[in-house]
């Protein structure tokens, strides 16, 4: 090829280019948890729905353009940006003594496995929330579900995880984990939710 | 109803803000980087802030990686979002009811990778969370995804 068709096939090569703006992909990826997932793709008026894992559409100037992915083609061009991913949220609940602010036996070793959580994250930031089970006022049953929160904030500042890190929130019998009549001791009920981010 | 949203502030709504504050102590933020590396920049208020891990992000933040960097953040309803090199992400409307997870979250990956765990908004409600590219607009309904958008 001499050098000025050469340049005209760069020129053309860098028209085609611009032309077709810039490439857009898009590929669902498999749920851990296995529930039934999809994302839908709409370009102007087409629409295109990506349902099962690695489906996966490009766009064009026809609208979206469904095609197969793979877990290797992810892994080769999305690499870093999943290696940033953040530990997902963990969830754990703390049960306590009816009509006090203590927790149960069993939920101290639980502590620990909240402990565990938390110095995996290199910037914890954990909320606490307490409820109560419905025997008692609303208004008694918000102080027992804050106090609750806070001795578990206490227990966390104990073992050297500044307050400011921690959230505590008191929710009262607003929302039992079991649902009950009023005035029902339930000791499900009787709990702390803490979620470490 | 606690809101964080970019809105700004409306003079005769002190009432409602007084009852946002009450219900979202410390937390008047839509979330936070948990992972940076190399090059990673936050522009907010016409200002570049260096995007470094624990800082607390807010509605209309725009993220920035350089050819080296990465970062990975958490939002409030407990969406994960991770970008690639050379990426640029705006998180253009976060508003999230913490007792209900009725809210709207919308981002925008206007170049680069992006990676997305949704979190409570979408499962709340399917409608309640996008992501838009240059030329289309993602609709999220409870899902783990990826997008790319090369120039």
């Amino acid at each position: 090829m001499n050098s000025l068709a050469r340049h005209a096939a760069l020129v053309v090569a860098a028209l085609l280019a611009a032309c077709a703006g810039p490439k857009e992909t898009i590929v669902l990826l498999p749920n851990p948890a296995g529930q039934e997932t999809a994302v839908t793709v709409t370009q102007g008026t087409r629409e295109v729905v990506l349902a099962r894992p690695y489906d996966a559409a490009r766009l064009g100037r026809s609208g979206p353009e469904a095609f197969p992915s793979s877990a290797q083609q992810v892994q080769a061009g999305y690499g870093r940006a999943l290696a940033a991913q953040p530990l997902a949220p963990a969830q754990f609940t703390l049960f306590f003594v009816e009509g006090k602010d203590e927790f149960t036996d069993e939920s101290k070793r639980i502590v620990d496995s909240v402990f565990a959580e938390i110095a995996r994250r290199p910037v914890p930031d954990v909320i606490v929330i307490g409820h109560t089970d419905s025997v008692g006022s609303d208004a008694a049953n918000d102080v027992l579900s804050r106090q609750r929160a806070d001795v578990v904030r206490a227990a966390f500042a104990a073992r050297g995880l500044a307050a400011d890190k921690v959230v505590a929130i008191g929710r009262g019998k607003r929302e039992p984990a079991i649902p009950t009549g009023d005035g029902i001791a339930e000791p499900r009920n009787r709990r702390v939710e803490i979620l470490v981010r | 109803m606690t809101k964080t949203s970019s809105r700004p502030f409306v003079r005769g709504w002190p009432v409602v803000a007084a009852a946002l504050w009450l219900s979202l102590p410390a937390h008047a933020d839509v979330g936070q980087i948990k992972v940076a590396t190399g090059q990673v920049f936050v522009d907010r208020n016409g200002q570049s802030l260096s995007g470094r891990v624990g800082l607390v992000l807010e509605a209309d933040d725009v993220l920035r990686t350089g050819s080296d960097g990465s970062v990975g953040i958490t939002m409030r309803d407990n969406s994960l979002l991770s970008a690639g090199p050379n990426s640029i992400l705006s998180l253009e409307r976060f508003e999230f009811d913490a007792t209900t997870s009725e809210g709207r979250f919308d981002a925008r990956l206007r170049r680069g990778t992006l990676a997305v765990v949704s979190g409570r908004i979408a499962k709340k409600s399917p409608q309640a969370m996008t992501v838009r590219t240059p030329s289309a607009v993602l609709g999220v309904r409870g899902t783990e995804f990826v997008v790319s958008v090369d120039e």
